[in-house]
């Protein structure tokens, strides 16, 4: 009996050995992750030691997105995905390349309706870029919103996907940037759009504004209409997603700095919770305003208080469609914040631009304006027979396939 | 022991799915035995196979685990924060960070055998407040993992990463307990029958609470693992993988009853293996990631589906080979059935390990 | 059954009703109303206007939908089995609504008949799948939680279209007016009503005590000639129905998203452990399950009247399902202990599918 047991302990000993030997040949060619991470892992000491992760505010970020809300922006307004903030440039001669290259994608996920839009819009201007000879094409890994997925599929990059370039969308910022950094150690260009990461070894780091200049937006908006000591439900997500937590950081600071009583919930979006939420508050008092950190189930705050006979409030929500069709619908006073969707076609344009050698932005902050009352109208008509989960700036009308492959949805 | 137990045919279907992947990664010009596939595998196998070693102890003796999640979490940040990038600090924070973990399988285990609350609930209630005791005090992910742990993380001999090293380390330890100790035949005994087993002296809170307690520790080991991988500890990553029903999907594909009392740690480790294969077939060939989840719920249900219909006669027992009547049409109890007088584990534990699989 | 436990049985049965009541109290199953209670005056207490007609109503037809599949979930568990799909099941009913029924109401009756079906069809699977295939349940859940999930956000791109028409909506929002003192009565509270009473008039039939039977010993239940398979699998279809009703219900009360339903079964799971039911089948009441639903929505309620920061929520949450839970525990161990105390309670089937003559009259 002893045996069997030894005969066990002696299998797993033996496949770990077997795996051992059959590889050790190959890893002469690859190169050993040791290394890289020894390597990575150095050039990150100096950055990182700021994040002790207890405070999303930071005055100096704020200051500087507060300015971008009114910087001018280089480019033609009508391709605002290909405008940027004047700034520092990367060279990218050393990148130039002929013929079509291969891209490949590693993407945090597509679980909400908002990546899902971006990933189609991505998926279009991949097609243009194809048709034009300048992408073969384009491998992509779904983490499925999990870092260490995303680790392994950067690596399975690195070691098997014979890439081009590299184009990451982190699905965490800390977390994610050793691992940016050994794909930028492969000497390929990386872009890395919506969530940043602690290193500037990228060659363009891709976002529109930011998380404060929405939360500025929305609580100014707010603050302006609503008077000392009114009540805002904010309706959250999830916390500790740094995009979300930044809007929330500038907005709770206004609200406070103007008298507001703000409450905050986490809701995950799920429009049943919102309305319950609402619900309750409206059983304990009057709320005079809505702040949302995005929109999705905005409708259901807003059928809350119709539900309760309630005034409806003043309100801030996203460009979602479902949102704007019922701010349209019932008249109410509202903003929809916008996180510019039409940042998921940039990466692939500014590959277009590395692989030509011009020069691009090291940091392409992309325009992010709200949708205001006077604009809904426009927003609406033009993205007509849209689904409620689309986005109205998803930016792709130029692009094949418009607009069935946005009303139909279809992922690849 | 002519026919297949149940550990054979959990590495017959890993023998498919090598087979099925070697092709469908072949249509794609690639190599399924590359260096760079085979250590996406492992380390796909790491993490999970941790956990789901711990989870097979405590189905083992008739249990579940829905924490992992969080005390993954919790580890990390434990552990992440006290290294705060000083080398020096790495084995106390991992001490802390584990016994940590240690505690809140205590506590499992002690709500489970001793206020007797089905593992279920305790475990899903234990996992609420330590969810609400993450969310109140991290705000994202903080501390910082100083370069030499990481190295854990990003290392590896050949293509094997260290980190399949030590989970398979951990699991020929936990291996050796549960077959040679008289801990790991209690384990066995408690799964299969209680009051069987209470009478015939074992003391049945201990292999309850004991089988908690590796299972956080293995949690919170899978949590300084996943610190050392991101250089950071999460508030999120614990639940990010769905490692909890993943890892009782793992345990059972690997061929242990769900109700206790039956089971193997080889085939579990065969069950996180067929995942780790699946996942990177999948991604290989970019699937569309919801399809993904179709996949694996067929496959799960598929591959359960290929022995469970089989007699639990032919599972690796402690107890007597369950002498189940032919055509006895009754379904497989479920969890906390055990309680069951006439269950098909019975015996007096002679003769059992003949059964094991060599 | 013996004689002396028969005896006991009818002189428990003959005792004065109020007796009876507050015997039946201090089982779990009774205990649970013992719960809301408590819990119902620490909401009055935190915010006294909750207690007027108008948002009390509104609050039973809120929390419709959970006590609906809590119901549901009853069935699998007292059965002995789980059922982790339904969560899954939900999101897909509520997707299929918005996509199919869409803004034309004419739509609306087929597409109900087709959710009914399709809610059906998944128990069918599930049922199948667990007792033919011997897959334990818990796996198989497990996998169509996965599968359907996925299929219905490749289905649709990952969101559903649009809400579906007002008048399918009206379902879960709306309501009968103009009634007296309640202003309102929503039709979910109606729809409560129904399957409630449903529910206890079928664990009252034949089906419903060899349903728990099954759960308490489906080698004796075989025994006794019960198509155990077939007992199973309907409650699984039960399920998978309640599911339907509750995403019918959820759509019209919040709305289409892909996150509608996520998690429902874990807390349609606590709530039917909460009331007092055993997890491995065979104890407990249906209604109880369903008063678990209410003890935990009332609990969120005060949570949120109390201004508990919302991070910490989760945390009391967890303990006071252990605390319940492990109160409950005991008093089943208790309950176990002697052969008289256990024929009071009228729940637990003592014997057979068929009730031995002794319980029948019993309440």
């Amino acid at each position: 009996m002893r045996g069997s047991i030894l005969g066990k302990v002696t299998v797993i000993a033996a496949t770990s050995l077997l795996a051992l030997t059959a590889c050790t040949t190959d890893s002469s060619i690859e190169d050993p992750p040791a290394a890289e991470g020894t390597a990575s892992s150095e050039s990150t000491e100096a950055a990182q030691p700021s994040e002790d992760g207890t405070e999303w505010f930071d005055q100096a970020v704020y200051d500087e997105q507060d300015g971008q809300r009114s910087a001018t922006f280089e480019g033609d307004p009508a391709q605002p995905y290909l405008q940027y903030i004047d700034g520092e440039m990367t060279d990218t001669a050393a990148f130039a390349a002929e013929g079509p290259q291969k891209v490949c994608f590693s993407n945090a996920s597509i679980s909400n309706p908002w990546r899902q839009t971006g990933w189609i819009t991505m998926n279009q201007q991949l097609q243009v870029l194809q048709d034009a000879g300048v992408i073969s094409e384009m491998e992509t890994r779904d983490a499925q919103d999990d870092d260490n997925t995303q680790i392994a599929d950067i690596d399975y990059f690195i070691a098997e996907g014979n890439c081009d370039a590299f184009v990451i969308s982190p699905n965490s910022t800390a977390a994610m940037t050793p691992a940016v950094e050994r794909a930028c150690e492969t000497g390929k260009p990386v872009v890395v759009f919506d969530r940043g990461v602690q290193t500037d070894c990228a060659v363009s780091f891709i976002h529109p504004i930011g998380g404060f200049a929405w939360g500025i937006d929305t609580a100014e908006f707010l603050s302006e209409r609503l008077g000392e000591g009114d009540k805002v439900v904010a309706l959250r997500i999830l916390p500790g997603v740094d995009v979300l937590e930044q809007r929330w950081a500038a907005a709770e600071r206004i609200f406070e700095e103007n008298g507001i009583e703000a409450v905050d919930y986490f809701t995950g979006a799920d429009p049943v919770e919102i309305k319950s939420i609402i619900s309750d508050e409206l059983a304990t008092g009057d709320v005079q305003g809505i702040w949302m950190d995005a929109g999705d189930g905005a409708v259901a705050a807003i059928e809350a208080f119709e539900d309760a006979g309630a005034d409806l409030p003043v309100m801030t929500g996203e460009d979602e469609m479902s949102f704007l069709r019922k701010w349209d619908e019932t008249g109410i006073d509202a903003l929809a914040p916008v996180y510019s969707n039409f940042q998921w076609r940039t990466p692939l344009l500014a590959l277009q631009k590395i692989f030509a050698g011009e020069e691009v932005p090291a940091e392409w902050v992309l325009p992010q304006s709200p949708i205001t009352e006077d604009q809904r109208g426009e927003f609406l008509t033009a993205n007509e027979g849209m689904p409620d989960g689309h986005y109205a700036k998803f930016g792709g009308e130029d692009l094949p396939g418009y607009p069935t492959v946005w009303q139909e949805r279809q992922i690849p | 022991m002519n026919r297949l137990t149940s550990t054979h045919i959990v590495y017959l279907v890993a023998l498919v799915t090598i087979i099925a992947g070697t092709v469908l990664v072949g249509t794609t010009g690639r190599n399924f035995f590359s260096a760079g596939n085979i250590s996406d595998i492992l380390t796909g196998t790491s993490i999970l196979g941790f956990i789901a070693i711990g989870q097979t102890l405590v189905i083992l003796v008739g249990s579940l685990d829905l924490s992992v999640p969080y005390v993954i979490s919790l580890s990390s940040l434990v552990g992440a924060g006290i290294m705060a990038n000083q080398a020096g600090n790495i084995l106390p924070a991992a001490l802390l960070a584990l016994l940590v973990s240690a505690l809140i399988g205590l506590a499992n285990g002690a709500v489970v055998a001793g206020l007797k609350v089905h593992g279920f609930i305790a475990t899903l209630g234990m996992g609420l407040i330590v969810s609400g005791y993450l969310g109140s005090t991290y705000q994202g992910s903080a501390g910082q993992a100083p370069l030499a742990f990481r190295l854990i993380g990003a290392t590896g001999i050949g293509p094997v990463p260290v980190s399949t090293l030590i989970m398979l380390a951990c699991a020929a330890v936990v291996l050796v307990m549960l077959n040679t100790t008289r801990l790991g035949h209690a384990m066995y005994a408690v799964g299969g029958d209680a009051p069987v087993a209470r009478m015939s002296g074992v003391r049945t809170r201990t292999p309850v609470i004991a089988a908690h307690v590796i299972c956080s520790t293995m949690a919170g080991l899978a949590g300084l693992l996943l610190a050392a991988r991101l250089g950071v500890g999460s508030p999120t990553i614990g639940s990010q993988g769905g490692y909890d029903l993943l890892s009782i999907a793992a345990v059972v594909l690997g061929g242990t009853l769900l109700a206790g009392g039956k089971g193997s740690l080889v085939g579990t480790l065969g069950g996180v293996l067929i995942f780790a294969m699946l996942d990177n077939i999948m991604s290989v060939l970019q699937v569309n990631p919801f399809l993904k989840d179709v996949v694996r719920g067929i496959v799960i249900v598929v591959a359960v589906a290929v022995y469970a219909r089989r007699r639990t006669a032919q599972r690796p027992a402690r107890f007597g080979r369950g002498p189940t009547r032919p055509g006895d049409t009754a379904p497989p109890p479920g969890p906390g059935a055990s309680r069951q007088g006439n269950g098909p584990a019975r015996g007096d534990g002679t003769d059992a390990r003949n059964e094991v699989p060599a | 059954m013996s004689v002396a436990t028969e005896r006991a049985v009818l002189q428990q049965n003959r005792s004065p009703r109020g007796e009876r009541v507050l015997r039946a109290l201090r089982t779990p199953s009774g205990a649970i109303f013992v719960l809301v209670a408590v819990l119902f005056v620490a909401v009055l207490a935190a915010n006294p206007s909750f207690g007027e007609p108008g948002s009390l109503i509104r609050f039973i037809g809120r929390t419709a939908p959970i006590a609906i599949a809590a119901i549901g979930q009853y069935f699998v568990i007292v059965s002995g089995e789980f059922d982790l799909s339904m969560g899954s099941v939900v999101t897909a009913q509520v997707i299929i609504a918005g996509n199919l029924i869409g803004q034309d109401e004419s739509r609306t009756l087929p597409v109900l008949a087709l959710m009914i079906v399709f809610g059906a069809f998944v128990g069918l699977v599930n049922g199948l799948v667990t007792t033919l295939l011997k897959v334990p349940s818990f796996i198989v859940t497990l996998g169509t939680m996965l599968a359907l999930l996925g299929l219905v956000l490749f289905w649709t791109g990952g969101a559903a279209t649009g809400n579906p028409a007002d008048s399918f909506r009206q379902i879960g929002r709306g309501g009968i007016q103009d009634i007296p003192v309640l202003e309102v009565l929503p039709y979910p509270v109606i729809l409560l009503a129904v399957v409630a009473g449903a529910a206890f008039w079928l664990m009252r039939r034949p089906y419903g005590r060899t349903l728990v039977a099954v759960g308490d010993n489906p080698h004796a239940a075989a025994l006794t000639g019960a198509p155990v398979w077939w007992i199973r699998t309907r409650a699984f279809m039960l399920s998978s129905l309640a599911a339907t009703a509750a995403g019918v219900i959820l759509v019209g009360y919040a709305g289409v998203h892909p996150s509608v339903g996520q998690g429902y079964e874990f807390t349609a799971i606590t709530a039917v452990v909460l009331g007092g039911v055993v997890l491995g089948g065979g104890r407990g009441w249906v209604l109880s399950a369903a008063a678990g639903a209410f003890a935990l929505e009332l609990l969120f309620t005060l949570l949120n009247f109390l201004g508990v920061e919302s991070t910490w929520r989760d945390s009391v949450q967890g303990a006071i399902i252990i605390v319940a839970v492990a109160a409950a525990s005991r008093n089943w161990q208790r309950k176990r202990r002697g052969a008289s105390t256990q024929a009071h309670d009228e729940h637990r089937p003592i014997a057979a599918p068929t009730p031995a003559p002794g319980t029948e009259g019993g309440t």
